[in-house]
């Protein structure tokens, strides 16, 4: 295994646990369990660390209906039902009607890849648990083919989860396992540094603020993400916004420009309305 | 000394295995971290510990078993109010432990010798029986193991000086987990589960299948149907406050196991009686409330609604309007209560106080009666019992 160590990239900052936890997972070859609020860039994650170490990536993106047996392979047994009833020649050979599924194509691969699997906690409550011996030994038998599938490289696994479903243990003790907390404002600064080198320092301090109040107003239905506050900066940047009108306009008072990019439940916003509009009656 | 650190851990209730153990010292060989104890604090926390809920009891185990290396704390004797140690005590001491604090004289008299020993205590003091300190087995301090102990400083930051990562406690708001009990809760909770098929039509219906396709002269004629699911929704009002405050353990339990087993799941706060505002927050109970209307509108009538609560208050505050402790109330507690009960035809009412006690107490009759009697304790039987009713 060579020795590569995941420090971040030019556009992922990655905090020190991070970088840790990932090095561990990289190092022994085991699957990485990422959890944190929405936003925080748990995705990202897995496609940051095929660039940075120079890897492929290959994403499988887990939904309410997806079955562990996807991410092998599936034997297409409907197509191969109709080829017969065709009469087509392909039907006596069964290989023609097994798809690899992501977990296979990641086994092939000549170098050690990236494999992501995303938002595990949306599927079945079995699922993790049908994957435990796939993820321990990397290798899983075809039934209808006979044949063992073993990795050749042990893939970096990033599996990603949003808490909706408790996980086994079992499959738990199989990961590492690391919490993306929300940045702090230090942390916020570096990754905004990475996204958008050019902004101006003043007009970032003025956002930063902005943000972190919105985020600590009580009973926001979804808070402001990072990813929102990238996209609002974005926008605050194609528009112009200078400084002084963030600055100017104190947030106690009224709504911050383009602030559809930040807050994106209406309640949300009449919650801050209402806030606004208490402070300023205080005010006078 | 690791496996010193391992024992530890699972004293301090982190059920960690010894694989997991192993892939740590595995870790270690394989040196991707270098010496300093902040990398060995996130390898170890990334490899032993699965759950950010735990990640708060982690640091203390963590903080505790490292303490010799590196003294870090700070003084942590400070003036405490009363109220709040009191609070505090109440809510970690389990029945027995509560009775054990009566043959010794009582609060005031616990009260007392902790007084005494601040007084008596020059300094700072780690472990030990009886000084007040960090990481002892006395009941008074901070980080020990004694779980009913008073936790004292660890709220107020002004003594902190050169604080670690694990020591900054940052996860200790995602502690809210309980401890394993809430398995027998899970499982009378599942009878409440009935499948539906419901969404997409992503199942191959085999015995449709064939019937269709011999209906088709043998002609194929796939037929699908949509998977099967847990279709219950649940909308769960909890009693917070209050004389409720001596059922917040199993209360606990049953909120956490209510989360796991139903998808559907809607919880809303209530204090003695449903008046027309409830919460989600109880932290923001004033700021934060929900009108009743907004929920019965909201959530349609085929939820399941359990009340929990121990229905002890006064009369006026379920018959007479403005009878309510918190505020004035326009319309009386019954009203909003029938409302809910027309809305949620299916309903029970859960209550932890135990039952010998129902009959003496003129209010959890008066409740039981607007739930048609459908109330039952909180305990397993009794939950098995009201599932049976609501289904």
């Amino acid at each position: 295994m060579t020795e590569q160590r995941f420090t971040g990239t030019d556009r992922y900052v990655a905090t020190e646990d991070l970088m840790t936890a990932v090095n561990a997972a990289v190092t022994l070859g085991r699957p990485i369990l990422i959890k944190g609020e929405p936003g925080t860039g748990k995705t990202q994650l897995a496609e940051e660390i095929a660039r940075g170490l120079e890897r492929p990536l290959l994403q499988w993106h887990v939904k309410s209906t997806t079955k562990a047996q996807q991410g092998l392979y599936e034997y297409d047994a409907v197509a191969r039902l109709r080829d017969s009833q065709l009469g087509d020649e392909r039907v006596h050979d069964i290989a023609n009607y097994i798809v690899k599924g992501p977990m296979w194509e990641a086994f092939e691969q000549e170098v050690q890849p990236v494999l992501l699997i995303d938002e595990i906690d949306k599927a079945d409550i079995e699922f993790p648990n049908d994957l435990l011996r796939e993820l321990d030994r990397m290798e899983f038998y075809v039934y209808e083919t006979h044949q063992t599938v073993v990795a050749k490289h042990r893939p970096i696994i990033v599996i990603t989860s949003n808490n909706e479903k408790e996980l086994p243990d079992a499959f738990l003790r199989r990961c590492f396992f690391h919490y993306i907390r929300f940045p702090d404002a230090e942390t916020m600064r570096d990754i905004v540094d990475v996204h958008y080198p050019n902004l101006k320092k003043e007009l970032l301090d003025e956002a930063l603020h902005a943000f972190f109040d919105l985020r600590d107003i009580p009973g926001l239905k979804k808070k402001p993400s990072t990813s929102e506050l990238l996209d609002w900066l974005k926008l605050l940047l194609a528009e112009d916004v200078s400084p002084e009108v963030l600055a100017g306009n104190d947030r106690r008072k009224t709504l911050p420009p383009l602030h559809g990019a930040l807050l994106k439940n209406e309640q949300d916003v009449h919650l801050f309305e209402r806030l606004i509009f208490l402070n300023q009656r205080e005010g006078r | 000394m690791l496996i010193r650190f391992f024992f530890m851990l699972r004293e301090g209730g982190l059920k960690v295995s010894i694989t997991e153990f192993l892939t740590l010292l595995e870790v270690l060989e394989s040196r991707i971290a270098g010496y300093s104890v902040d990398e060995f604090y996130y390898l170890s926390r990334a490899c032993l510990i699965k759950d950010e809920a735990l990640f708060d009891r982690f640091d203390r185990v963590f903080s505790e078993h490292f303490k010799g290396i590196q003294h870090l704390f700070g003084d942590d004797t400070a003036e405490i109010p009363e109220e709040w140690l009191r609070r505090h005590f109440e809510r970690l001491m389990s029945e027995e432990d509560k009775a054990l604090v009566e043959s010794l004289g009582g609060w005031e008299k616990l009260m007392e010798t902790l007084r005494q020993r601040l007084e008596e205590q020059e300094g700072r003091h780690e472990g030990g029986s009886k000084w007040i300190g960090t990481g002892g087995t006395s009941p008074f301090g901070a980080y020990g193991y004694n779980p009913e102990g008073i936790r004292i400083g660890q709220e107020g930051s002004r003594h902190r000086r050169a604080v670690k990562v694990w020591d900054k406690r940052e996860f200790r708001n995602l502690d809210d987990t309980v401890e394993l009990g809430t398995r027998n809760l899970k499982v009378a909770l599942r009878r409440l589960r009935r499948f539906a098929r419901e969404g997409a039509a992503d199942e191959l219906d085999l015995p449709d299948t064939i019937e269709s396709t011999a209906r088709n002269a043998g002609l194929l004629d796939i037929r699908m149907v949509p998977e099967r699911h847990n279709a219950v929704k649940v909308l769960l009002f909890l009693d917070a406050g209050g004389s409720m405050d001596d059922h917040v353990r199993v209360c606990e339990e049953l909120f956490s196991a209510a989360r796991g087993e139903f998808k559907h799941l809607e919880y809303f706060y209530f204090h003695n009686c449903v008046y027309e505002g409830v919460w989600k927050d109880n932290m923001r109970r004033h700021s934060d409330r929900t009108p009743l209307m907004d929920v019965l509108h909201k959530y349609s009538s085929d939820y399941k609604l359990i009340l929990v609560g121990d229905a002890t208050m006064s009369p006026y505050e379920i018959h007479y309007p403005g009878g309510s402790v918190e505020h004035w109330n326009e319309e009386a507690g019954a009203a909003w209560m029938k409302r809910l009960l027309d809305t949620y035809p299916k309903a029970i009412w859960l209550n932890p106080e135990p039952v010998n006690r129902w009959e003496y107490t003129p209010s959890i009759r008066m409740i039981s009666e607007l739930m048609a009697e459908r109330m039952y304790p909180l305990t397993v039987s009794g939950l098995e019992e009201g599932m049976r009713t609501l289904r």
